[in-house]
């Protein structure tokens, strides 16, 4: 318990740097934001007018302020383009967002324990052979190209799934999963690369201990071995490894909610960028890198209940 | 006194060091991925470097009585939408995806390195409660998304996308380089230098920092295979190269369009940014093998 309060202690001043920056997005545009947003033949009272909206004429720390209570109370600011509140803009495309970032983890977190395991425990067989030149091909393809690659395969040429297409899960279940499909694995493949290799290593560390070893001579199967004590310990680096993917993930489904088409916060971040609406950039940005850190609190967590000696230590 | 006393132990120092890159080439030579990876980056280099010699035409020289000719017809990979050469497009590319990547991990590592060390060797509160939660927070954004944010504000193109991929990358540098000298510091040479009287700046120049360099070496292989992928994704996005810059990424945006009709358009210049990418992992791969003592003979 004391560690978890330490843990949500220390995300304190994470949580506040990163709104800091986030709130700094719009004041850190070179030269004058109004103009930047507003194209340089806007007339100078339309300007006047967006500083205002913008809170740019009141002294910095007045405007972080004004702006952090807002956040606090779910008020993101509106929409430069449409003066649509940002919050409900990204609530309605979080639940993409989110069901793509769960498929993807589900696709990754399977194939790399599966891969993982076997190249491991059939060290320098075609089994390992074909799984670590399947993770170092893996770690080194864009994955939007993989998503692309997967359009022209199967939706182009085979025609067995839709290349874009998204519809909400409870209006059509069958469009969604169908539309989902390929986004999920094509970033889920590139996503196990890593999480792989990460599990083969920390295996092959176990699989060369002294217990391990103890394990066999006391006459227990390869099969009981690996599963029943070698992984259990290797899976402890691999929760984190994991979990840190996520962050990484959530950044990388903004590619393929491009390429797919799919109307996620990812695809919102690029087309506001496009329409210089850098309230809706700001909103989702911080939100997205909020998740991150609850997140990764979750995981220290997690990490701690997997192996008590983390808290101990930490306390 | 002290100076000659140091002036040996420098003497001292230097022929281990050297022995020691030596020994580093010599282990790294043996693992066959890893002279594949060299191999894959000299050629990208040489392709980079002699681009105006191997292209067969001039990547942005447009026909339009030759659009969209598939590989064979048009060329060995092909026209794209607008004529142009897609083989000569993608050896051009290399020159675009070589440069970002060197600029961006240069600017990440100029800012990062020194600032790493600095605060690595004071420690402090600076070091332990500013320096490295600004780290811990930066390292929060999503990579992309950070990266993405940074150019947009600086304005997009080419040469923003490289500044915006440095900064993104500036946290690793930091975070890696203070680790190792964190380590370094207390182990005796350092202190040997400190007894004869070197100051901070001479031993965090000329101990702390070459000593640091090796695990610093393979982060730099790795980034700059992911900066070639941040390039690709930022102008895909458009926020990087012009649509008519011959860059891997914005020939992959130009592809987009035409998924259905001409496959090749998006075929090849992905595969370039595979090669190169797989290229710096193996190369990474293997000065981090060479490195780790655990796989020593």
């Amino acid at each position: 318990m004391a560690f978890l309060i330490r843990r949500l202690l220390l995300t304190l001043p994470i949580l506040f740097i990163v709104s800091v920056v986030c709130w700094s997005m719009i004041n850190l545009i070179p030269g004058d934001p109004a103009t930047v947003i507003l194209g340089p033949e806007a007339s100078e009272q339309a300007k006047e007018q967006m500083r205002e909206q913008l809170g740019l004429n009141k002294p910095l720390v007045v405007q972080y302020v004004d702006w952090l209570d807002g956040v606090l109370h779910g008020n993101l600011g509106e929409s430069l383009v449409d003066g649509t509140p940002v919050s409900q803009l990204i609530l309605q495309r979080l639940p993409v967002t989110l069901e793509l970032a769960l498929g993807t983890f589900f696709v990754s977190l399977t194939i790399a324990v599966v891969a993982g395991i076997l190249s491991a425990s059939n060290r320098g067989t075609w089994i390992d052979y074909l799984s670590t030149g399947f993770a170092l091909g893996g770690i080194s393809i864009p994955h939007f190209w993989l998503g692309m690659m997967f359009i022209i395969i199967f939706a182009v040429n085979l025609g067995w799934l839709p290349a874009s297409g998204f519809e909400p899960f409870f209006q059509n279940p069958v469009a969604n999963i169908t539309a989902m499909i390929l986004p999920v694995l094509a970033t889920g493949l590139r996503e196990s690369a890593e999480l792989t290799r990460m599990l083969r290593s920390s295996l092959l560390e176990e699989l060369g201990s002294d217990y391990v070893r103890t394990a066999f001579s006391k006459g227990l199967s390869k099969r009981v071995v690996v599963i029943k004590h070698a992984v259990r310990n290797a899976l402890i680096p691999f929760v984190t490894a994991s979990g840190l993917q996520i962050a990484g993930l959530l950044g990388g489904l903004v590619v393929t909610e491009q390429v797919f088409q799919l109307p996620g916060v990812g695809r919102l971040i690029v087309e506001s960028i496009e329409q210089r609406d850098f309230t809706v950039v700001q909103g989702a940005v911080l939100t997205v890198t909020v998740i991150v850190v609850l997140i990764n609190v979750l995981v220290d967590v997690l990490y701690a209940v997997i192996d008590p000696r983390i808290a101990l230590s930490k306390e | 006194m002290s100076e000659r006393v140091a002036g040996e132990a420098r003497t001292q120092t230097i022929e281990p060091r050297k022995r020691r890159w030596a020994t580093l080439w010599r282990r790294f030579k043996r693992n066959k991925l890893a002279v594949v990876g060299l191999v894959i980056v000299v050629i990208l280099v040489l392709t980079a470097v002699f681009a105006p010699l191997i292209a067969p035409s001039d990547p942005q020289a447009q026909d339009y009585a030759l659009t969209l000719r598939p590989p064979g017809e048009g060329g060995l990979m092909g026209t794209d939408s607008l004529g142009s050469d897609v083989f000569s497009r993608v050896v051009y590319g290399a020159r675009i995806s070589l440069e970002a990547s060197l600029i961006s991990v240069g600017i990440a590592m100029g800012v990062g390195v020194p600032l790493g060390l600095v605060s690595g060797y004071f420690r402090g509160f600076w070091d332990e409660w500013v320096l490295m939660r600004v780290v811990d927070s930066i390292q929060a954004f999503p990579f992309l998304i950070l990266a993405l944010v940074i150019a947009a504000i600086l304005g997009g193109g080419l040469g923003f996308a490289m500044i915006a991929i440095g900064i993104a990358f500036i946290p690793n540098f930091v975070r890696i380089t203070r680790a190792q000298v964190l380590t370094v510091r207390g182990l005796d040479y350092v202190e040997a230098a400190r007894a004869v009287g070197a100051g901070n700046l001479r031993i965090m120049t000329h101990h702390v920092l070459p000593n640091s360099l090796p695990p610093l070496l393979v982060q730099t292989t790795l980034a700059m295979g992911y900066a070639i992928i941040a390039e690709a994704t930022l102008s895909y996005l458009g926020l990087g190269a012009e649509p008519g810059e011959p860059s891997w990424g914005s020939m992959l945006f130009q592809a987009q369009s035409y998924l259905t009709s001409a496959w090749w358009m998006a075929f090849f210049p992905g595969m370039a940014i595979f090669f190169a990418v797989l290229g710096f992992n193996l190369l990474g791969d293997g000065v981090r093998e060479a490195l780790d003592p655990r796989t020593y003979d």
